[in-house]
């Protein structure tokens, strides 16, 4: 395996001043992927942005992980509708434009 | 210069205790942050305020410094002194060539009294400012994967625009705003796209539709037609008795699906009926004979 696009997930606790345990949750709940290899975690530096925002929920705007939870189902939502939207107001110029 | 109201962004009160300030800050926090309003420009707006005022007030000093000015801080002495002071501060930021990367990040008010978003003691950190783009880009354009270079504040950026892209996507280019100030991360760049059809074909998410030309005789009698696709061209056999607003989809035929490479969606064909004009004499008298062999037999 290719170890240059993986971080240790110790290192992320550290830099991010937060319990490898809230990850573990993240990880249990979906919504991060974790790498174990030889008894070691890793994560994949393409998840760290999402993973940022989510420690930043919880250490800054004190949400817990049940929130946190919540908060990514939600938010996909929004992705799923607001992508709905703009086909439909693309799909409504085609028929205004007739 | 707008003066700001820093309490009222807070909604608190100008005796709010550093905890109280902590908790307004987390409960507005949570409802504009712009990870939790995705494209939503007033709330990020109103976070970027919010931010602001947080900033300011979670540094005793920097409260301390607002709270003795207050709302007629413009006319105080003692603000000319610090204004002075702030003049110094902003100079050493200019001979460190920063000050220009990002003006316009906080409101004037702000960078008045702390110099361009830094404290007197230089220790606050602030993400750049995003940038907001626009990228002109033709149908025919969109319908392959294909890299452009963008001229951002002056800065050349080369990008892959996936193919498959809808008029009035947004994409976010992480790290690609205006510079963090005093180590705080960059901005973000958000382009828009704004995508012209240049092509007789109406698009309709990935499917494409099209109308296709039948003269009366293979629409009555059946045959073959040659059609556009979009990177092409079709044969379709026309069935005897072919009606007008008869649609046939032609599968895999329509346009690119974002992020899929390889993967289109349909091409919907309406067919339309052309009837003759300008008939002959003896064209008019054969369609007489048929209008009334079709009455006869209807009779």
């Amino acid at each position: 395996m290719n170890k240059s696009n993986l971080v240790h997930i110790e290192i992320v606790c550290k830099h991010c001043k937060v319990n490898d345990v809230f990850i573990q949750s993240l990880h249990e709940l979906g919504h991060v992927e974790l790498i174990i290899e030889n008894n070691d975690c890793y994560i994949e530096k393409e998840q760290l942005k999402k993973l940022e925002s989510m420690i930043y929920f919880h250490t800054e705007l004190n949400i817990n992980i049940e929130g946190i939870d919540a908060i990514a189902h939600l938010l996909s939502k929004i992705e799923t509708l607001q992508n709905e939207l703009l086909l439909t107001k693309n799909k409504l110029e085609l028929y205004q434009n007739e | 210069m707008e003066f700001i109201d820093y309490y009222k962004i807070l909604e608190i009160n100008k005796s709010a205790s550093q905890d109280e300030i902590k908790k307004a800050y987390r409960k507005l926090a949570r409802k504009y942050h712009p990870d939790l309003n995705p494209n939503n420009q007033e709330a990020e707006k109103k976070f970027k305020e919010i931010n602001e005022a947080n900033e300011v007030f979670s540094h005793p000093e920097n409260r301390k410094k607002y709270d003795q000015y207050g709302k007629d801080w413009k006319h105080s002495e003692a603000f000319e002194a610090a204004k002075k002071q702030q003049g110094q501060s902003q100079r050493s930021y200019q001979q460190q060539g920063q000050t220009n990367e990002y003006s316009g990040n906080f409101s004037d008010f702000f960078e008045s009294m702390f110099g361009g978003g830094g404290s007197q003691s230089g220790q606050l950190k602030f993400r750049g400012q995003d940038i907001n783009a626009t990228v002109n880009l033709k149908l025919t354009e969109v319908y392959k994967t294909q890299k452009q270079t963008l001229n951002i504040n002056g800065k050349k950026i080369r990008l892959t625009f996936p193919a498959g892209l809808e008029n009035g996507q947004i994409i976010k280019i992480a790290g690609h705003g205006t510079p963090g100030i005093n180590g705080g991360p960059n901005g973000d760049l958000y382009i828009t796209f704004s995508i012209e059809n240049d092509t007789q074909f109406k698009r309709d998410g990935n499917n494409l539709h099209a109308n296709a030309d039948l003269d009366l005789y293979t629409a009555l009698l059946g045959g073959e037609v040659l059609i556009k696709t979009f990177d092409g061209k079709a044969k379709l056999k026309i069935a005897p008795e072919t009606q007008s607003g008869l649609t046939v989809k032609l599968k895999g035929k329509g346009f690119s699906v974002y992020k899929k490479e390889g993967q289109f969606g349909d091409l919907i064909i309406t067919y339309q009926i052309k009837l003759p004009t300008s008939l002959s004499d003896e064209e008019k008298e054969m369609f007489s004979k048929l209008k009334k062999l079709r009455t006869h037999e209807q009779v």
